[in-house]
């Protein structure tokens, strides 16, 4: 419920001050724009597209996702979240915030790809539908922490996708095999073994997060 | 039900640089206690770490309620901080930055004490502005409220009459009075006449050097 309270402040702050929505949608047109100049006319296979669909959704996370404390930390608001929450309320609240970030921007992006790119064709919805859940999750859970963790930091802006990378790395791997099962039509049974890495993953993360969070917290 | 405070051992280091070694010192409620020490000294420092989000290099801060440990997860229910570092949300207006610190705590919204804290505080004209609007000493004003707002049992003023004008500082120390008489109250400050309402000062040079075992009290 507190929790909830730190999502509802973030959300109003974010409707006023914009810090992390417009970055994204930017971000998100720009990628794509770029994408589909750089292909021109050449025939793209479906695994490609598929491919190319997790890197817009990575490098639109890393334009927006660690916000959520690099904005608290630029203003200098910390402190006084600080003192009127316990770190778990701290980073649960933000986790809601990025979780609700993160599917928007996805079901945006899926919206954009499905217009724009004719070779992007999933046989098996649900499927798909599955992985983007389970691996939108992952994504807003490990940045989450990753954002808290450079907030501290001098160059923030460098240093959340190179720390990023290595993290969301099994993930996006995993969430490309998916996305082909998914264009392929292949069963949920066929899949099982990538998405219980995906399930382990958001706990592994989920785990780590609030185990960690109150050192990285707390300066 | 009485609150004390005990520092047991506190030394800070910034790097290699010693802020204060070895202070033990007890807070009791009822009484105003002092930190004074020149420009860079290590009161706000030592107000952080009391307040709990800053850790010490070495040492503990005992926070007790009745007589039974806090844990570090409540702390921040019994904590109200002034500072110069607070920094409250620009964005939004003085009641909705209540609102939402009521919320986040998890407290009931307690219209009238709001009300009546604006009115003592000289703000309520201009509760409904957003704090962007709000002057430096308006801020300041509008920090008090902050930490008032829960009824804290330990109230932490770091330079607390910086930027305030006169009528502002005689309506600090008139709460700081009323406070005290069922709370710990500590000030950090330069300032003599807040000082001078203190029962006991501690006094950060004392705890300057390496291995000191001063634990000097000044009456």
């Amino acid at each position: 419920m507190k929790a909830l309270s730190v999502f509802k402040k973030d959300w109003e702050s974010e409707l006023r001050t914009r810090y992390a929505i417009n970055a994204l949608a930017m971000f998100i047109l720009v990628t794509i724009s770029v994408i589909l100049f750089s292909l021109g006319d050449e025939p793209v296979t479906e695994y490609l597209t598929g491919g190319l669909f997790w890197v817009v959704i990575f490098f639109s996370a890393m334009s927006g996702l660690s916000r959520v404390f690099v904005s608290e930390e630029e203003r200098g608001t910390t402190l006084t979240l600080q003192l009127i929450a316990s770190p778990s309320t701290v980073f649960f609240g933000k986790l809601i915030f990025n979780l609700v970030l993160v599917y928007l921007m996805v079901a945006a992006i899926t919206f954009l790809y499905s217009l724009l790119f004719e070779n992007f064709v999933i046989q098996n919805g649900m499927l798909f539908f599955v992985s983007l859940v389970l691996g939108s999750s992952g994504i807003a859970v490990s940045s989450t922490l990753i954002a808290a963790i450079i907030s501290k930091a001098n160059t923030k802006g460098t240093l959340y996708p190179v720390l990023s990378f290595p993290v969301l790395l099994p993930l996006i791997l995993t969430l490309v095999k998916l996305t082909q099962f998914s264009m392929d039509g292949e069963s949920f049974e066929f899949a099982w073994t990538y998405l219980a890495i995906l399930v382990s993953y958001n706990v592994i993360m989920l785990t780590g997060g609030v185990l960690l969070f109150d050192f990285i917290w707390k300066e | 039900m009485p609150y004390s405070l005990e520092l047991i051992n506190i030394s800070k280091y910034f790097g290699r640089r010693l802020i204060f070694n070895g202070i033990d010192y007890q807070f009791t409620e009822n009484k105003v206690y002092g930190i004074a020490g020149s420009n860079g000294s290590g009161k706000s420092t030592l107000t952080k770490i009391i307040a709990g989000v800053l850790s010490p290099s070495k040492g503990k801060v005992i926070h007790k309620n009745g007589g039974k440990e806090i844990i570090p997860e409540k702390l921040h229910n019994y904590i109200g901080f002034v500072s110069p570092y607070l920094i409250l949300y620009d964005e939004f207006t003085a009641k909705e930055n209540l609102q939402f610190f009521a919320k986040i705590r998890g407290i009931p919204f307690d219209e009238n004490k709001v009300d009546d804290l604006l009115m003592n505080f000289g703000l309520h004209k201009r509760s409904n502005d957003i704090l962007k609007a709000y002057s430096s000493g308006m801020k300041q004003r509008m920090k008090f409220i902050f930490a008032l707002q829960h009824s804290p049992k330990l109230l932490l003023l770091d330079e607390p009459t910086s930027n305030l004008d006169d009528e502002g500082k005689e309506t600090v120390y008139k709460i700081i009075n009323q406070v005290k008489q069922s709370a710990v109250v500590v000030i950090a400050s330069n300032e003599k006449s807040d000082l001078q309402l203190c029962d006991e000062i501690l006094e950060i040079s004392d705890y300057k050097r390496r291995n000191n075992n001063a634990n000097k009290r000044i009456g």
